[in-house]
């Protein structure tokens, strides 16, 4: 009992990290029509600045257990503002360029894109190349325990901002003329622009929102895992982008739902696999449900399957 | 931008903003960060033409070059700084008393990230393109794995100061260690949970991507059955893994009284967080992995108590690690920890037997090394025995006060 609700509950708050990452791959995606591989990068960013900008703030050395709540909120809301501008900037600078040309060489700066910031990041004047400990920021106590499981203030934050903001994107999506130009766009790119949508807008704003969200799940992963804040070039960052790249494609890439329920379902089968089945064997069970997707339903979950014209 | 002609505009923006504006910055980093990872050459004949470049770092008529390959940079990265600098340090003293055969000693190094596939990489660059006598190096036994296999085929001795796996020195006759090895550390950490500590239900939860991790927790787990003791669990990660919490919850329902972790220092802070949050209280245990600075500024509170076996302690009181102690700290302003001991040693251990050896072939200096009796390192006293490893004590240090604290010494049987 003890073991299943614990796995339940680490593998939710795992899933809703993964949702808030997927995010971003399936919006681009949706858009443009091509994997954006620096996404993972960006969260990278996202985990860094929270951590530069905590770290100059010294407040987990001012407050001891029990920071400020506004040190953590600025610190989300500084790493996110700087990654929406990062988000900007990479598709302003180097994806609109290339809009009239193929898709595969979008792709290919893509990876460009993302040893760029793995890379430099590496700078001694940016993030360093050692990993580093994550100040605390929120308390970090235990709110309740239910048979033996201990639910502490830092999980149940990580679900509950994830559920926030996804709550929020589902909304701007759905429900507002903005969503409703971006829907636009991603169903008809040349369509939309006859309409009298601003295209161009409209996709920047799909990469500042899909980055701001993964510099949120950025902000929460070291929240959650603070001594896990490895240097920029590590493999964890391509790994966990990679596999919140599988939660879209499960979910059904370009849709926005199918990447929260793949992010959630990819955490729960990642955690019970490695609870109940064997840890030796973790990564499998993603790329496994991957592929017994694919096969069974080859648009993913939520996906629809559409007939491309040739 | 919106041009209708298709490749040269957009192209071009694109890459003037990058060449113009970042690209010196991302070459700058690639260059400082990865010293040796551009070079991709596959091992070829040992003489090879040169194409009459200058190299500046060749070695000189006035000089013997030594090559050292190190995780500089990556998770592993106080490992190598450690290691460098213990290098450095004994290399600058014997240059200044007058250096080995009336030549100065001059270092070599190359970063490897913590890669095995980079350390293959450099060693080769070492060998064929710098032309070094002989290496130093690696800490992380899969990493020296990689590297001497390289050395070995090229026939340039290559000692490592610090990698614990039995199966480094077994490559072939070229590579030595001047540490002791891990079906010893298992035996010491053994002994000392049983008979020190007296538990008997013990869980494990070892790196298995890590040569060193798997082979020390067999050689645990081996030597703690013998003693009476119980394996009440024995769980896997993957070093870089940032989650923990399957492992631990499995662990944390066969109520074990310790834990033994036999991984690198940034995944064991990270497990011992993790471990406190879940409710899992058992005392730690882990090996020379452990020791680095980064193991109490990542773990905090979590890894407080904890014993973990090393090489030698920087509060021993024999004249040899307090005159080291002290030199160090006056160069470098930190407390060398034990790679950093174990790296001062392999570079004078190399000089010593360079004095002895009748030329610096890879021939005559292997067989000087191997030759290597009673030297006194800071270490301890080594000899290389026939298996090219050394015997010596080991040390158990308890984590107090986020400082590690000399424990107990347990003595080769």
């Amino acid at each position: 009992m003890t073991k299943l609700l614990q796995t339940l509950f680490d593998g939710l708050a795992v899933g809703s990290l993964y949702a808030l990452i997927a995010l971003g791959y399936t919006m681009v995606y949706g858009i443009l029509q091509f994997i954006n591989f620096a996404h993972s990068d960006v969260f990278m960013t996202g985990a860094w600045v929270a951590y530069v900008v905590a770290a100059t703030a010294g407040w987990a050395a001012l407050g001891g257990d029990a920071p400020p709540l506004y040190a953590g909120l600025f610190t989300l809301f500084a790493s996110m503002l700087f990654c929406a501008i990062l988000g900007f900037g990479i598709e302003r600078l180097a994806y609109r360029p290339l809009r009239k040309a193929p898709r595969l060489n979008v792709l290919i700066t893509a990876i460009g894109i993302s040893l760029f910031l793995e890379n430099i990041g590496q700078r001694p004047e940016l993030f360093g190349t050692q990993p580093q400990k994550m100040p605390q920021l929120l308390p970090d106590t235990t709110l309740f325990t239910i048979a033996d499981v201990n639910f502490r203030v830092v999980d149940l934050t990580v679900i509950a901002v994830a559920l926030v903001l996804m709550a929020v994107l589902q909304w701007l999506v759905f429900h507002t003329r903005l969503g409703r130009a971006m829907r636009a766009v991603s169903h008809n790119f040349s369509v939309a622009s006859l309409m009298g949508i601003n295209v161009d807008a409209v996709i920047s704003f799909t990469f500042v929102v899909g980055s701001a969200m993964a510099a949120a799940a950025g902000f929460l992963y070291v929240m959650k895992y603070p001594g896990a804040l490895k240097q920029p070039a590590d493999s964890t960052w391509i790994l966990l982008g990679l596999k919140c790249f599988v939660a879209a494609v499960i979910g059904g890439i370009g849709n926005v739902r199918g990447a929260m329920l793949g992010g959630v379902l990819i955490g729960l089968m990642e955690m019970f696999g490695a609870a109940y089945l064997s840890p030796h064997m973790r990564d499998i069970y993603v790329f496994s449900l991957l592929i017994i997707v694919l096969l069974v339903r080859p648009a993913g979950l939520l996906g629809r399957a559409t007939v491309e014209k040739v | 931008m919106r041009s209708d002609t298709r490749a040269p505009g957009p192209w071009s923006v694109l890459f003037s903003t990058l060449a113009l504006g970042l690209g010196p910055l991302v070459l700058g980093g690639c260059d400082k960060m990865r010293g040796g990872s551009e070079t991709a050459k596959g091992p070829g004949p040992a003489s090879e033409a040169k194409g009459g470049e200058a190299k500046p770092d060749a070695p000189g008529g006035d000089t013997i070059l030594i090559g050292e390959f190190g995780s500089l940079t990556g998770s592993e990265a106080t490992f190598g700084q450690s290691t460098h600098n213990g290098i450095m340090l004994a290399v600058d003293e014997i240059n200044q008393a007058g250096g080995v055969k009336g030549k100065k000693l001059a270092v070599k190094t190359y970063d490897d990230q913590g890669k095995s596939q980079e350390a293959g990489t450099v060693v080769t660059r070492l060998i064929t393109e710098d032309k070094v006598v002989a290496i130093l190096g690696e800490v992380a036994s899969s990493l020296s794995l990689a590297g001497g296999r390289v050395a070995q085929q090229y026939g340039i001795p290559m000692i490592s100061p610090s990698s614990t796996n039995p199966q480094v020195t077994q490559i072939g006759d070229m590579i030595f260690r001047v540490c002791f090895i891990d079906p010893y550390q298992g035996f010491v950490m053994a002994k000392f949970t049983r008979e020190n500590l007296k538990f008997g239900k013990v869980a494990v939860l070892y790196d298995q991507a890590q040569a060193y991790s798997k082979g020390l927790k067999d050689d645990f787990i081996k030597s703690f059955k013998e003693m009476g003791g119980e394996i009440v669990s024995e769980q896997a990660y993957t070093g870089g893994d940032q989650d923990f919490s399957a492992q631990l919850t499995t662990i944390k329902g066969t109520s074990p009284e310790a834990i033994f972790l036999p991984g690198y220092y940034t995944d064991v802070g990270n497990v011992a967080l993790q471990a406190r949050k879940l409710g899992v209280n058992a005392t730690l245990l882990g090996g020379d992995g452990w020791d680095s600075a980064k193991l109490t500024e990542i773990g905090g509170a979590a890894i407080e108590g904890a014993y973990y076996s090393n090489h030698y302690s920087h509060e021993e009181q024999r004249p040899e690690v307090q005159a080291f102690v002290k030199k160090y700290q006056a160069k470098f302003s930190q407390v060398p920890d034990g790679l950093a001991a174990l790296g001062y040693d392999s570079a004078r251990l190399l000089a010593e037997a360079m004095g002895r050896s009748p030329s610096l072939g890879g021939k005559d200096l292997a067989a000087a090394l191997a030759a290597t009796r009673d030297f006194k390192g800071v270490t301890g006293v080594i000899s290389i025995d026939a298996e090219r490893n050394a015997k010596k004590p080991a040390v158990i240090l308890q984590v107090k006060g986020g400082k590690p604290t000399y424990s107990a010494t347990v003595a080769p049987n």
